[in-house]
């Protein structure tokens, strides 16, 4: 087996490469963020005790949880306009991402909510607060602290997660990766690097991840 | 004495202007059916502190949670200052900010400094200032001796210290009425006094407060009336020297010798 490697091919075409990192990048965050979002309301409605509103959180969970993501990534970007909503494909693919983010930190996140003890509660009551002010400044901010670690586990999951998007052409580094590919037929020296940048971008988003802890979750050093 | 009797036609009630509490014949059964206040009758008045006593089960927690509406009740009526907790509950933040209350377990919110404990109601409710809030806080920190522990978290304090914080941000509400429901019960010995000084010194100042608490000293000291519950009944409600040396009825003597050792 003779194969001469021939890593020029990535040194000459290192600007896409980074452009599709970047656009990793960019997804993987909003994506969280919205998705983040997403679970939070989505803990409250699970947790508020409400059966419409519990049963609407709870079929979207399962429905996300129990299909594939490539499916529900077709679905947005190829069955949505025939509702009459086009979507680019960077669009569809943050918002898919969002969504199935979305339906597993719902779950993780209302884990943390019912850790949460029902005297915290109490005490936001009795100063005045109302339901949705004592969940949103009371139990919102230690129940995350208490399920961080798993919310951090399923950040990494969405970031790989996002190399499926190439799929739809959204110009990711994967899909950077597979258009090198094709041109130079350079398989190893083009997957290995890319490989080596999803590594990279987790360990941003992890490091980002850290900064969040240390900046809101100081507190969680001192609970017994 | 200031203990009204039930009433069968509550309209008829003549207000005392000086009553805070006004409970009249209230009932309130679990989801199980469990009878657990059987038509309680009672006011307290301005100024006033009541002791709570009665055996485990009675239903003191249950009664004086009925005071800030966290537990709902089924019969009778509650006034707090005026004001009717209705069955269905509407409106009850707005009275909730009239009445402080301090549980065993403190209860503090982890995630935030003690100086936030005491400011996040008064920023959010009361649209006090940051500046305002804080400057409120410290005084109230000063004044139940934790000021120096401000910016620390609630798992960094004892016990005791937090049940201080947990009173200083009831506090920082501005409430007409205080409750307490065994604040030095969950507290090692050692801590129970320097809680009960802080209350002691709130009573001196003229607080309305109802305190559930078996802390004999206290009761003989402070409290004004001693209400005493069994199986969801007011036994009696009577003055601490008639109570802890005079008790008439059978049960409150088990009671106090049970308490007293
Ligand atoms: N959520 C509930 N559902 C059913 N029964 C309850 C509930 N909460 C309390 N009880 C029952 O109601 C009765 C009164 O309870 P409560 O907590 O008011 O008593 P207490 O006088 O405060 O007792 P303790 O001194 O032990 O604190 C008890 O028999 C208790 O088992
Ligand atoms: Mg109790």
């Amino acid at each position: 087996m003779e194969y001469s490697f021939d890593f020029s091919v990535i040194a000459d075409n290192f600007g896409l490469l980074l452009s599709g990192a970047w656009l990793t990048l960019k997804m993987s965050l909003l994506a969280i963020a919205f998705g983040l979002i997403i679970g939070v309301i989505g803990s409250l409605f699970r947790t508020s005790g409400n059966p419409l509103l519990n049963g609407i959180a709870l079929a979207y969970v399962e429905v996300i949880r129990n299909t594939p993501y490539l499916i529900q990534l077709f679905f947005i970007f190829f069955g949505l306009p025939s509702l009459g909503l086009t979507l680019s494909a960077e669009q569809a693919a943050i918002l898919s991402l969002a969504i199935n983010f979305g339906a597993y930190s719902t779950e993780i996140v209302r884990a943390g909510v019912e850790s949460i003890s029902k005297g915290q509660i109490e005490a936001g009551l009795a100063i005045g607060f109302k339901k949705l002010a004592v969940f949103r400044h009371i139990v919102i901010p230690p129940a995350l602290a208490n399920v961080y670690p798993a919310l951090i586990g399923q950040v990494i999951l969405a970031v790989l997660f996002t190399s499926v998007v190439s799929q739809i052409a959204a110009e990711d580094l994967t899909y950077a990766g597979n258009y090198l590919n094709s041109r130079t037929f350079r398989s190893f020296e083009i997957y290995f690097t890319i490989a080596l940048m999803y590594l990279a971008i987790v360990w941003i988003v992890k490091a980002l991840a850290y900064l969040i802890e240390l900046r809101f979750f100081e507190f969680a050093k001192y609970r017994k | 004495m200031t203990y009204s009797q039930p009433e069968t036609n509550a309209a008829t009630v003549a207000r005392d202007p000086e009553a805070i509490i006004i409970a009249k014949g209230v009932h309130k059964r679990y989801d199980n059916d469990f009878h657990v206040l059987k038509g309680i009758s009672l006011t307290v008045n301005k100024g006033e502190v009541v002791v709570l006593m009665g055996p485990s089960g009675s239903g003191k927690s249950t009664l004086i949670r009925t005071f800030n509406g966290l537990e709902p009740y089924q019969e009778g009526k509650i006034e707090i200052d005026g004001t009717e907790i209705s069955h269905n509950q509407k409106g009850i933040e707005l009275i909730r900010r009239e009445v402080g209350m301090v549980f065993q377990q403190f209860n503090l919110f982890p995630h935030l400094t003690i100086l936030k404990n005491v400011t996040l109601g008064p920023i959010h409710l009361k649209g006090l200032s940051q500046d305002d809030a804080e400057a409120q806080a410290m005084e109230l920190l000063e004044r139940v001796g934790i000021a120096p522990q401000a910016n620390k978290y609630p798992g960094q304090l004892s016990g005791g210290q937090q049940q201080r914080v947990a009173i200083a941000r009831a506090l920082a509400m501005e409430p007409k009425v205080m409750l307490f429901d065994e604040p030095t019960s969950a507290l090692d010995p050692e801590m129970v006094r320097e809680v009960l000084d802080v209350m002691r010194k709130l009573a001196q100042s003229g607080m309305t407060m109802v305190c559930v608490t078996h802390e004999v000293g206290f009761a003989r000291e402070v409290a004004d009336r001693i209400i005493f519950l069994a199986e969801g009944e007011l036994v009696t409600d009577t003055t601490p020297d008639k109570f802890f040396n005079n008790p008439e009825e059978e049960r409150i003597k088990q009671f106090l010798s049970q308490i007293l050792h």
